[in-house]
């Protein structure tokens, strides 16, 4: 019971709504422009990562949690986080290593999941 | 026969439409045209671990079965014209390999259906053939992996996206019968506006329908309402509009009847399909299926078949390359 009672239902609401935003954005780019989905992939993850760098996604994860890191702009921003703490602790070398080794945990978990998904089902047509 | 202008030909023994056949997939068989399709399959795998192993089936089935239903002795048949959207036509050949008729693999995109009848036409006509096949099928699962996103990624589709239909159609021409007859043909000019968008291709595609449509009243002297339909491919909901919108500019008014298969073989509002169907199948089987049925009956005398084809490859649009687009007609009458 502590699980449910330690919800911050405030927080939930808050995920929700700007996870929520985020998708509109991208739901809008795919009806009104000629973007591929490939395209707005890519457009997410630098946005992600230039509002990371310049530290205001930040703030949008302290406002809404999962609601802004999970969305691919987290990943984004996530490059970007893990890119300027190693360039101060390990010096440029970490610009190259940084990244990628704080969203390892990410890439790993897309990989083996989608892994996993790939031998246990089907591609098949949308059902209605 | 007599070439009409620059475009058209006029056959002086009509070709007699003897039989068709038609299978489609589990979405066209929730669809308005539902009843007139010989069969549909519910797994769009049909029992197939690959859908190129399924398209080559659908094929395979409504060939056979268009000659079973004809009664015509398959060694009797002297050419058949066939193909489909995917690589080198895999899916007509592999489908066909065991047909052991005489073989013209072809490919006009989605206009292919209807490029096989008129080639099929002239054969007969030149008294080299007494009977001839053609047929056309295509897959959506197989071409959006070809041309767009492979399933898996689980895409959005955008709203002028149209729905690549999942089935085959077949056709069987003869010399001697008694109709549905084709009576001319008016082969399309390749006609590029410039569309660049491969989620586009109903835009893409109405210039060229307007191109064959036109060329059509040209050649043969006709006007729109000498048609009790006049039918294209695969425009779809968009492309629908824009060649009513271009005809009518030209002076040609289209819309009292004029449809598109595309539009008539999914339920706009119950099936989430987008800007309507597409692919060689559309074409194919809505022909196979519902009109040959509607001139069988006589509920249709004189119709005007204008598939159109857009003639693209993924790397094309990938490297940015604009849509150039094809459309053939045949004139069927009773």
């Amino acid at each position: 019971m502590d699980f449910f009672n330690n919800i911050d239902w405030s927080m939930l609401i808050k995920a929700f709504v700007v996870g929520g935003l985020i998708c509109v954005i991208g739901q809008i780019l795919i009806d009104k422009t000629k973007l591929t989905p490939a395209r707005i992939l890519v457009i997410f993850v630098t946005s992600g990562a230039i509002l990371g760098g310049l530290g205001i996604y930040q703030k949008l994860i302290n406002f809404a949690g999962a609601g802004a890191s999970v969305p691919l702009t987290g990943f984004g921003n996530l490059l970007a986080k893990g890119a300027i703490e190693k360039v101060k602790s390990d010096g440029l070398i970490g610009a190259f290593t940084g990244g990628i080794s704080a969203a390892s945990a990410g890439i790993t978990a897309a990989i083996v999941f989608g892994y996993i998904a790939s031998l246990i089902s089907k591609p098949k047509i949308k059902k209605q | 026969m007599q070439k009409l202008g620059k475009q058209t030909i006029k056959f002086d023994n009509p070709i007699t439409i003897t039989e068709t056949c038609s299978i489609v997939g589990p979405k066209e068989g929730e669809g308005p045209l539902s009843k007139y399709f010989d069969k549909y399959v519910e797994d769009e795998f049909w029992e197939e671990k690959t859908w190129e192993k399924a398209e080559s089936k659908f094929i395979k089935e409504t060939v056979n079965s268009c000659i079973t239903k004809s009664g015509i002795p398959s060694n009797t048949i002297d050419y058949c014209f066939a193909g489909d959207l995917l690589n080198q036509c895999i899916s007509s050949s592999f489908g066909l390999r065991e047909l052991a008729i005489p073989f013209y693999g072809i490919f006009g995109a989605c206009s292919t259906f209807v490029e096989g009848m008129q080639l099929a036409s002239v054969f007969i006509d030149g008294n080299a053939a007494n009977h001839a096949l053609c047929a056309a099928s295509s897959h959506f699962c197989s071409a959006e992996k070809q041309f767009r996103f492979p399933l898996e990624l689980g895409n959005q589709r955008p709203p002028s996206a149209q729905w690549t239909v999942t089935g085959s159609g077949a056709a069987l021409l003869s010399k001697n019968g008694k109709g549905p007859f084709i009576t001319t043909i008016t082969t399309g000019k390749i006609v590029d506006m410039g569309i660049k968008d491969a989620n586009s291709m109903g835009a893409a595609m109405a210039p060229a329908a307007l191109d064959t449509l036109i060329t059509h009243f040209k050649d043969t002297g006709r006007n729109p309402s000498y048609y009790d339909a006049i039918l294209t491919g695969d425009l779809g909901h968009i492309g629908k509009e824009i060649l009513t919108e271009l005809a009518e500019t030209k002076g040609y008014n289209i819309k009292n009847n004029y449809n598109d298969c595309g539009v008539l073989i999914f339920d706009k509002n119950e099936q989430d399909v987008h800007s309507g169907g597409s692919g060689c199948g559309c074409c194919a089987t809505v022909f196979s299926g519902y009109v040959f049925n509607m001139l069988k009956q006589k509920k249709y005398k004189k119709i005007l078949l204008i598939a159109t084809g857009a003639l693209t490859n993924s790397t094309t649009s990938q490297q940015g390359e604009s849509i150039p687009g094809i459309a053939h007609a045949v004139s069927i009458e009773v």
